[in-house]
This record gives C-alpha cells, sequence and structure tokens, in this order.
C-alpha cells in the first residue's frame, strides 16, 4: 500500500514542473537565506523518495520551503523550526535524526566499532611485541650459532 | 524461437550449476582428481549457455519481438540500437540475467587462469562459484523470467525509463556488476579455503588479482553512475547517499580493506584470518546490495519494480550464503594458523589501521540504510538516516585515514621506523602545509574547510611522489641511475603511487564544491546573471525535436569579462512513450571546473527560470577516480607477470627448488 501510494506520488511530483529553491522564494538577508538552505537541506522531502526539500521538485517541499522561510523571518529558531516540523510530520521529516533511545545504535554502533577493533588492534599488538621481546637464551643461541656454521660450511 | 532456446539455455544452466558445484566439491574432498577436474569444464559449460541465453534476450530487443514482455515494458521500436542493447539491463529481469552472466563469467576465467592453482583448491572455489551461479539462476527461473511471451502481442513497447535513456548508463550496470559479482571470487577462494583448511601466501597470491580486478570495475562504476547522477538528475549534487549508492559503497569500503589485507597476507603470511572474514563480507555486502536494490525494501530513485515474493527469494540466497560463509568461518578460522609477527609500528600495523577506518566506514554506512527498515520493523517508529548522518560518520572516519595514507607507504615491513619515515615526509607535509595557507590567504573570508580539504589531497599526492622519489634517488646518483631505478621499481609501487595519489585528486576536488557558487533567478532575454566568475545570459528559447523526444531548450551565451566563451543549453525533455518529463542539464568544462545549467521551466511570456552552478575544480572528482583504477590496473599488470614468472620458474627447475629445499 505504502509502495502503491509512493508510485502514485512520484506520478505526480515527476508531472509537476518545479524545480527546488525557485527564484521568488529566496529571502533578502543573506544571513537568514543561508541558515534556510542548512535547515532545508537536513529535511526530507515527505513525498519523494530521498531527497531534503532543498534538492526537490515537489510541491509539497516547496510548501516547506516557504514555511521554514516564513518561520525564520518570524525570529524562530532553528531548533524550534524543527520541533515545529517533527510535531507536524514526525521524526520521518529529518534527515539527521535526534539522538534518543531510538537512535542510540545509530549514532553510536560507528564509534563503538572503532573503540572496540582499537582495543583489540592495541592489545593483539602489546601481545606480539611482548613475543618479540622473547629473547633465546644462552644455550639456545650457541645452539643456533652451532647450526648455522654447520649450514655455512655444506653450502660453500 | 530464439527467445525459447534462450529459455531453454538457462534452465540447461541451471542444471550445469548444479554439476558445478555438487561434483567437484565432492571430488576436493574425497580427493578424487576426476570428480574435482570436472569443475574447470562445467564452468565453461554452464558459462556458454548463460551466455546463449543472454544472447538471446539480446536479439529479441533488437529484433523489437514484442511477444516478450520483458521487451514490450522496456523498449521501443524506434530506440537507437545502443538504448535497445543497454535496455536489456535497464530492467530488474534482465539485469539478474547480466548478474548472473557476469558470475559464470568469472567462474569460467578463473577455470581459464587456475592452470597453476592446487587442483582442490580450484575445484572448490569454482564448485562456491556454481552454488551462487544456481541460487541465482533458480531466482530468475522462478520469479524473474525474462523470456515469458505474450498471448496479444502488442504493436508498439512502452519505450525506456527516459532518465535510464543514456550513454553513461548504458555502461555504468555492467561496470558495477563487474566489481559487485567480481568480489564473489574472493568469497569462493575464502570458502574453498576453508574447506580444506589450509591458507598461505599462495592462497592470498592467487585472489589478489580478482579482488583488484573487481576492485578497479567497482571504482569506475562507481565514479560513473556519480557522474551519470550528476548529470542526468539535474540538480547538480554528485553523491546522495541513496540506498542504491550505499549499496555499492558498502563493497567498494570492504573490499579496499580487503585488497590492503591481501597484501600484508601474501607479502608478510600475516593477517589471515581477518583476510578470510573480509572476503566474505565483502561479498555479503555486494548480496546485500542486490537484495536492497532488487527487492524494493528500501525505496530509492534507483529501484525499479518491485515484488515481495523476490525479495523473500533473495534473502533466501542471502542467508544461505552469508550465514552459510560466516558459519563455515566460525568454524574453520579457529583451526587456521596465525602467520608472521610484526610490530605496531610498521607497514602491516598500518594497513591493519587502515582496514580498520575502511571497515568502520562500510559499517557506518551499512547501519544507517539499514536502520530505519529494522527500527520500524522492531517498534513501528519511522525515522530517516540521510545524507548529514552519513557525513558525519563517514567524513571524520576518512579524514584519519586519508592522514596516514602516506606514512603508511613510507613504513617499512615488520618494524618501522617512524622518526626515519617522519623526517623523508617532511617535505611533502610542508607542501601540503603551504597549498593549505596559499589557498587559505587566496580566498580569505570563503568556506574554511575547503583549504583544509585541499591541503589534505596535497598531502596524498605528494606523499605518493615521496614514496616513489625514495624508492629511486639518493645523493648523488646520476639522472640515467635514477631513470633506470624508476623504471626497475615494480609495477605495483607505481600503481599504489597512483592509486593515492588519485585518491588525492578527487578529495580535492570534493573540497572544491564548498567554493561552488549557485544562482537563480527568472531571465528575460539578453539579461545578464552572475555565475562565479562567468556571466551568462539568455540568448533564445525555443522548441526542438530528436529522436524519440521533444524538449523545450533554453540557450544561453557565456561571457567571461569582456570575451565570450561560447554557449550554454539546457532543456525540459518530454519522451515519446512515458510521456515523463526529465530535465537535460547543460555543462561546460572550463579548465578542470564546469558550468552547470538546469532550467525549471520555461514561462509563456518566453522568461526562463533557471539555476545555474560554477562549480570549480568538480572534474578531479572523477578525474580521481579514474587515477585510482588506472593505478588498481597497473599493479594488476605487475601481478600477472609476477604469477606467469614464479609458476614458469617453479615448473623449470625443480631440481633447484629441491636443492633449496
Amino acid at each position: 500500500m505504502r509502495r502503491l501510494l509512493g508510485c502514485v506520488l512520484l506520478l505526480i511530483v515527476a508531472a509537476t514542473p518545479v524545480l527546488a529553491v525557485e527564484p521568488d522564494e529566496i529571502l533578502k538577508d543573506p544571513r537568514l537565506e543561508e541558515r534556510a538552505r542548512t535547515l532545508s537541506s537536513e529535511l526530507r522531502c515527505l513525498v519523494c523518495q530521498n531527497q531534503s526539500i532543498d534538492d526537490s521538485h515537489a510541491p509539497l517541499a516547496r510548501d516547506l520551503r516557504v514555511l521554514v522561510r516564513q518561520k525564520l523571518v518570524a525570529g524562530d529558531s532553528d531548533d524550534a523550526i524543527r520541533a515545529f516540523l517533527v510535531e507536524r510530520y514526525g521524526e520521518f521529516i529529518l534527515l539527521k535524526p535526534r539522538f534518543s533511545i531510538d537512535t542510540l545504535v545509530l549514532w553510536l554502533s560507528p564509534f563503538a566499532l572503532l573503540v572496540i577493533g582499537g582495543g583489540m588492534l592495541l592489545r593483539t599488538s602489546r601481545r606480539s611485541t611482548l613475543a618479540k621481546v622473547e629473547r633465546l637464551d644462552r644455550t639456545e643461541q650457541a645452539h643456533l650459532n652451532e647450526l648455522l656454521k654447520a649450514n655455512d660450511q655444506t653450502r660453500s | 524461437m530464439i527467445v525459447e532456446l534462450g529459455h531453454f539455455a538457462l534452465i540447461m544452466a541451471f542444471a550445469t550449476a548444479l554439476i558445478q558445484t555438487i561434483l567437484p566439491m565432492w571430488g576436493a574432498i574425497v580427493r578424487d582428481p576426476g570428480l574435482a577436474g570436472m569443475a574447470r569444464y562445467s564452468a565453461f559449460v554452464t558459462f556458454a549457455l548463460v551466455l546463449i541465453a543472454y544472447l538471446a534476450l539480446t536479439m529479441a530487443y533488437i529484433g523489437s519481438d514484442f511477444s516478450v514482455v520483458n521487451v514490450v515494458m522496456n523498449s521501443h521500436s524506434t530506440k537507437p540500437l545502443m538504448y535497445k542493447i543497454s535496455g536489456v539491463w535497464s530492467n530488474h529481469e534482465g539485469s539478474m540475467l547480466l548478474w548472473v552472466m557476469i558470475l559464470v563469467l568469472f567462474a569460467a576465467l578463473v577455470a581459464l587462469r587456475g592452470g597453476g592453482m592446487p587442483e582442490r583448491l580450484l575445484a572448490s572455489v569454482l564448485s562456491v562459484q556454481g552454488a551462487i551461479a544456481g541460487a541465482f539462476l533458480l531466482f530468475i527461473l522462478l520469479t524473474s523470467n525474462p523470456f515469458l511471451r505474450l498471448a496479444d502481442v502488442p504493436m508498439e513497447g512502452q519505450g525506456l525509463n527516459p532518465i535510464l535513456e543514456d550513454p553513461g548508463l548504458a555502461i555504468h550496470p555492467p561496470m558495477l556488476y563487474l566489481g559487485y559479482v567480481g568480489f564473489s571470487v574472493a568469497f569462493s577462494f575464502a570458502v574453498g579455503a576453508l574447506v580444506h583448511g589450509r591458507i598461505d601466501a599462495v592462497w592470498a597470491r592467487f585472489v589478489r588479482p580478482w579482488t583488484l580486478l573487481a576492485w578497479i570495475f567497482l571504482t569506475l562504476g562507481i565514479a560513473m553512475g556519480s557522474y551519470w547522477a550528476y548529470y542526468e538528475l539535474g540538480w547538480g549534487g554528485w553523491w546522495f547517499w541513496d540506498p542504491v549508492e550505499n549499496a555499492s559503497l558498502m563493497p567498494w569500503l570492504m573490499g579496499t580493506a580487503l585488497l590492503h589485507s591481501t597484501i600484508v597476507m601474501e607479502k608478510r603470511d600475516a593477517l589471515k584470518v581477518w583476510t578470510i572474514l573480509l572476503s566474505i563480507l565483502t561479498f555479503s555486502l555486494s548480496l546485500l546490495g542486490t537484495f536492497l536494490v532488487r527487492s524494493g525494501v528500501i525505496t530509492s530513485v534507483h529501484s525499479f519494480a518491485s515484488d515481495p515474493a523476490r525479495g523473500v527469494f533473495i534473502l533466501g540466497i542471502l542467508t544461505l550464503f552469508i550465514g552459510g560463509g560466516l558459519s563455515l568461518f566460525a568454524w574453520r578460522a579457529p583451526s587456521l594458523k596465525q602467520g608472521g609477527l610484526f610490530a605496531p609500528v610498521s607497514r602491516e600495523g598500518a594497513l591493519v589501521v587502515n582496514n580498520l577506518f575502511l571497515a568502520t566506514s562500510a559499517v557506518a554506512v551499512l547501519v544507517g540504510t539499514l536502520y530505519p527498515l529494522v527500527l520500524e520493523t522492531i517498534n513501528g517508529s519511522k525515522i530517516s538516516v540521510g545524507a548529514p548522518y552519513f557525513n558525519l560518520t563517514t567524513v571524520p572516519l576518512f579524514v584519519c585515514l586519508l592522514v596516514l595514507i602516506p606514512f603508511g607507504q613510507s613504513l617499512a615491513w615488520k618494524r618501522g621506523d617512524l622518526t626515519g619515515v617522519g623526517q623523508r615526509l617532511l617535505a611533502a607535509f610542508g607542501l601540503a602545509l603551504l597549498a593549505m595557507i596559499v589557498t587559505f590567504a587566496v580566498t580569505r573570508g570563503g568556506p574554511v574547510a575547503a583549504p583544509l580539504g585541499l591541503g589534505l589531497g596535497v598531502w596524498l599526492i605528494t606523499g605518493s611522489a615521496t614514496d616513489i622519489i625514495n624508492r629511486c634517488y639518493r645523493r648523488g646518483s646520476s639522472l640515467s641511475v635514477i631513470f633506470e631505478r624508476a623504471f626497475g621499481l615494480p609495477r605495483s609501487a607505481w600503481g599504489t603511487a597512483l592509486a593515492h595519489a588519485g585518491m588525492g585528486i578527487t578529495v580535492i576536488g570534493i573540497s572544491a564544491t564548498a567554493w561552488g557558487v549557485e544562482s537563480l533567478a527568472v531571465v528575460a532575454k539578453h539579461d545578464p546573471l552572475m555565475v562565479g566568475p562567468y556571466t551568462v545570459s539568455l540568448e533564445q528559447a525555443f522548441k526542438r525535436k530528436g529522436e524519440g523526444y521533444r524538449e523545450d531548450v533554453a540557450q544561453f551565451s557565456v561571457m567571461e569579462g569582456a570575451s565570450a566563451r561560447g554557449l550554454i543549453e539546457t532543456s525540459k525533455r518530454i519522451h515519446t512513450g512515458r510521456e515523463m518529463p526529465t530535465t537535460e542539464a547543460g555543462i561546460v568544462t572550463y579548465g578542470l571546473g564546469q558550468l552547470y545549467a538546469s532550467v525549471n521551466e520555461i514561462l509563456p511570456d518566453g522568461r526562463v527560470s533557471i539555476r545555474f552552478y560554477w562549480k570549480p575544480l568538480v572534474t578531479l572528482i572523477w578525474g580521481g577516480a579514474l587515477i585510482m583504477a588506472l593505478g588498481g590496473a597497473i599493479s594488476l599488470a605487475d601481478r600477472r607477470v609476477r604469477i606467469a614468472l614464479s609458476t614458469k620458474t617453479k615448473r623449470a627447475s625443480p631440481s633447484n627448488a629441491e636443492a633449496k629445499a
């Protein structure tokens, strides 16, 4: 069902000749516009397949871009705008998921893997250093020298 | 008739793949050389049969045989020949057939070149290849048959999906599959080795060229896909962290790690267990990628038709091979002997660190790609994981990895001298720092990350150059001696240096995107619009008809200061057959940068809503990837020569070998 809906929406999207961030949307204040661009690149176009509203052609994305800009002009903070959109559309709208119980594994797993992997490396390398430090004792060294000498003689 | 022949050949191929799976493996286990010897012939026969099936489907496309469902759905009699041929792999059924054909091609190549390999190893490798081929052939025959006929034959086909109608996309999937599927050889070698319980430097020597070959194709395939997305999707990005892109990036990351650990194993007989695990994981990620793309569990721009039965079937194949491979690993790996020891600061140590970073990046991409799916299954929450997550996780990992590359390249095997390496790299580091500072000064007030990234890229290039120079140059040696040494260097040394420098070039290209300029406007005729160093103005907007499409074209002239720099045109195109509009971006290359135009809309009053980008140094992104692949190819040339030589000398002088022993 979701897939069907997606297909229908995609058709609608594809048939509408509008493109991401249109000239009439751009804010006068370049700093606000900059914030608007950063914010919109982290918001998902809900009817598209994997696009931010900043990249999307869809009419809904346009509405959201305009909405974000209106809120920015009204003086809302980035976090307030995000919170507003999450309340309206759910966490799904954030391309950069917030840190929470649900996303604990998501955010921590690469870091944890690096730490665990690094730890294991350190441990093995320490073990191999120990192995390397182990020297031959005197009798073993003497025996080795003898063997080497014998080997040299047979070769020549 | 030809179509039935193809269908029949495909069924026969399934049968011979079964033979290829069972008999040689049995022969390898009971040490029956006759049965083991079946491996090579059955691999050739399976390949020939799949090739017949593939050619039959291609013939149906070329002849526009609209009694075949697959042709009706994806072709049109007016298509140019190239798109009829590429139409075969533009859809699910055909691209699965291509996938299997490349798989059995690799098996046949292993059989062809495996003359010097131990008979039992060859038999078990080809047996595993046969099993993978058999599973996917069954998948095609049961759920995705491209040879199905229609009772009511339509007059005309529905045409190719217009965004797929492009020369880049005609070559992209075969390249990508050559890479993806090429890693199956490493997987089969790993399973073969686990079955025997014998893994040594010889094993690594046999498997490395195949890994390298797969890596080269995957690198090219990804670069090509990225460039295609850049000019075809029409919004100027070159990487979208789309699930399908991630599906190809994961095996690349893991495969790059594998490539490096195989070197350690070949040269120093160390990291055996890890290399075997990486071989299994790399191909597992290829299979997972196939599953993600083909089952449509994760929706994305690239996924075509999807069907639950197919998804479940591929999931079964996935479980069988990944689960089977990993279980075999868990069972047999403890019995493998660990090889050579090395100090933490050594070439081996550096390569282990490389593996850690690459494997972690691959896992980050994997977790990010699958997380929404898994979370929704567990507790129903719907979240999105997009570009910001992937950038935050992979970029720092990659920066650490890249900073370390020149050190690793210059360290000695076994035990390295970090101070010595530091001294040797001082000049390289100085140059990189200088490049960074100069860029900072020139672009004062611009983005901070760009000069830093540029410095990193330069560091990779100068670091690679240092390695080559140190190998050729000694104080006081004459120019001719230096040249002689440079020519005498093993090709793999040149290959490594080139591949790493290529990475540096890509890094510079990526960093420079921060200097990109974007201009959006609605312009009337001859309105000037500034785009970075260029001024563009609308010359004309008109309608045009092409082969299989009609389009609205906007044509702009480009000026740099007072001098004219040519024309650039971009269009909205409607393809006959599927009334779906696509944006054709206009791209003109100036030096290493590109001017990129993308039309939004041509308004009824003749004005044009347009988006222009100036992207300095952007071509370096793909140029660097090409150089990386070239580096791989040069290393590969080296390998082939050495393998041939070593087997020859072994055979020519057995007495010599005995005397040494």
